[in-house]
């Protein structure tokens, strides 16, 4: 098989297995994958700026945020149907990317990692001053009947897994379409060695720009379906916490390959279920396996799988 | 008509004067090697001329068109290529992955023709990183090659080559001029000798002498400024 066949026969094998995974799961299980579907999305947004350009954020949380509440607001608020909300949510995040984009990309390494922090900090305290409408940390809940769309409701298990099974799908075969183009190259040429790639005559700074926007965008996707799937709206998910997260995964998976993010997203939620299944203390469990992955794997699973046996691999 | 020309070219370092009103004209197809002891401020001039450093003053022509507040990336679109003299390729990609980015398509028959050109054997799925110190500088090479541009700027480029290898790039360089403008850095006098058509000495960040390589050779100042030193290292 040719290379581009292999590589279309992966990622289409791994929806498929996806797709029979919601025919045969039990119900926990079901419920536990559309979860991970949708945080799986953020990491591959996530992916994309860090995996790929090199660049590391620490403060995607405000984008996944802008998702969530573009759409819980004006559900709650404005009365608009999912559908519209969910559109309303992903330019909420790409106006958000556009504008932390042209101030942080001034800044290189360690001050971006700053930058964005304190972005997403200015963002998660947004939420909390806006309480009155966001309900702070406390959230709130959206309706079960608005949370349809074309009569399907979202609300229903079955419903809701392939719901994020297809959001999930479409950012998986965006990333890989995406950086196996030109664009996706130039991405990586940044990342390994900008000033080479500025001096072969390309753009640095609109690749990095696009590269946010996309990142920020596929993020606030994953926000938006957040709380359309799981009904609920809160500024816990604009915490630091939920920008480091999408940084686990990724970098468990294999940053820099299409299907690290949804390797990693898996992997982690798995090991804290099954830990705290034994112990209270399942936290040091979690963390005892990541630091032994970063010491044995530091390329994360995909990336390692790459290194040994799958050159071609995305 | 000059390809490239510069006026009044200058570069301060917080104090430091590197380059200072350099007048440089490069003619269409020309070699033109700039020489000078370490510190003269070659690899800022041309830096300069490339738009990777900033200019205090002056201005750089390139085909004709003032490209001083141009940005780097557009000069090279308008045919410009540039090499680094701290060898700049991409370490964790192929060499055929390293050649696609310069031709900006990836096109393996290209790739592996652009790699012949320099003398670089290896399989083009090796990775640029495992190559050995001087077929790193050929790769950087045939990536300047690559991007067919008009004018090709090679800074140091045969540092730490071997003497086949040198002979080499020398035949290649012959090759290029005519269609390809150079503007060549070069510490080893034998490869400044047998290519350049025309040479600036550039001392202490002013030109010193420009002119053919015979007047160069005989020039005073120039031999005391460099000539000289080189050859007793040498
Ligand atoms: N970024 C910088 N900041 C401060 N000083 C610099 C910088 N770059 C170069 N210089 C100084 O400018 C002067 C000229 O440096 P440059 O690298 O242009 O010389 P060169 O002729 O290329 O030397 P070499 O033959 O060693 O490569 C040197 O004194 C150098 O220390
Ligand atoms: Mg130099």
């Amino acid at each position: 098989m040719s290379e581009t066949g292999k590589i279309w026969a992966l990622h289409l094998a791994l929806i498929a297995a996806l797709i029979v995974a919601g025919l045969v799961l039990p119900a926990y299980h079901q419920g536990n994958l559309a979860r991970i579907l949708v945080l799986a999305t953020y990491a591959v947004g996530y992916n994309l700026l860090f995996g790929y350009t090199g660049l590391l954020s620490l403060g995607h949380a405000m984008f996944f945020g802008a998702g969530m509440y573009g759409l819980g607001l004006a559900m709650q608020h404005g009365d608009v149907s999912a559908l519209p909300a969910f559109v309303i949510g992903l330019i909420c995040a790409a106006v958000l990317a556009a504008v932390v984009a042209l101030l942080a990309l001034r800044t290189i390494g360690v001050a971006f990692m700053i930058v964005t922090l304190m972005f997403a900090q200015s963002a998660f305290l947004t939420v909390l001053y806006f309480g009155e409408w966001t309900r702070g940390d406390e959230g709130f809940v959206l309706q079960q009947a608005t949370r349809q769309i074309a009569g399907v409701d979202l609300s229903e298990p079955t419903n809701r897994y392939y719901a994020a099974l297809i959001l999930f799908s479409a950012a998986l075969l965006i990333t890989l379409k995406l950086v196996r183009a030109r664009f996706g190259r130039v991405l990586v040429a940044i990342r390994e060695n900008e000033e080479r790639t500025r001096m072969l005559g390309y753009d640095c700074f609109r690749h990095k720009f696009l590269a946010v926007v996309l990142s920020g965008t596929l993020s606030g996707a994953a926000g938006a379906a957040y709380g359309l799937l799981f009904g609920y709206v809160g500024a816990s998910f604009t915490g630091v916490q939920y920008s480091i997260f999408p940084l686990l995964w990724v970098l468990l998976g294999g940053a820099g390959t299409v299907i690290g993010p949804f390797v990693g997203a898996l992997f982690m939620f798995y090991l804290i279920d099954y830990a705290s299944g034994w112990t209270s203390a399942y936290m040091l469990i979690a963390g005892a396996v990541l630091v032994a992955l970063t010491l044995f794997a530091p390329l994360g699973l995909m990336g390692e799988l790459r290194k040994r046996w799958l050159r071609w691999l995305p | 008509m000059s390809l490239l020309q510069t006026q009044g070219l200058t570069k301060t370092f917080a104090g430091l004067t590197a380059v200072e009103d350099v007048a440089l004209r490069v003619a269409p197809g020309e070699v033109h090697a700039l020489i000078g002891p370490n510190g003269a401020g070659k690899s800022t001039l041309v830096g300069m001329i490339a738009g990777r450093i900033e200019a205090t003053r002056g201005q750089v022509v390139f085909d004709g068109r003032d490209v001083t507040a141009l940005p780097a990336h557009k000069r090279i679109r308008m045919g410009l290529a540039y090499t680094f003299q701290i060898t700049a390729i991409y370490a964790r990609l192929s060499l055929a992955d390293n050649i696609a980015l310069a031709l900006g398509s990836p096109d393996r028959g290209a790739a592996r023709a652009a790699l012949d050109r320099v003398g670089l054997t290896e399989c083009e799925d090796q990775l640029a990183g495992d190559l050995s110190y001087g077929h790193q500088r050929l790769l950087e090479i045939a990536m300047g090659v690559a991007q067919s541009p008009r004018l090709l700027i090679l800074d140091e480029p045969t540092q730490g080559l071997a003497e086949s290898e040198i002979a080499n790039f020398n035949r290649l360089i012959r090759e290029l001029a005519g269609d390809t403008t150079i503007l060549l850095i070069e510490h080893n006098m034998n490869v400044v000798m047998e290519l350049a058509e025309r040479i600036t000495v550039l001392d202490m960040g002013r030109v010193l002498a420009t002119g053919l390589p015979a007047e160069i050779q005989s020039d005073a100042r120039v031999q005391a400024a460099y000539l000289g030193v080189s050859d007793a290292e040498a």
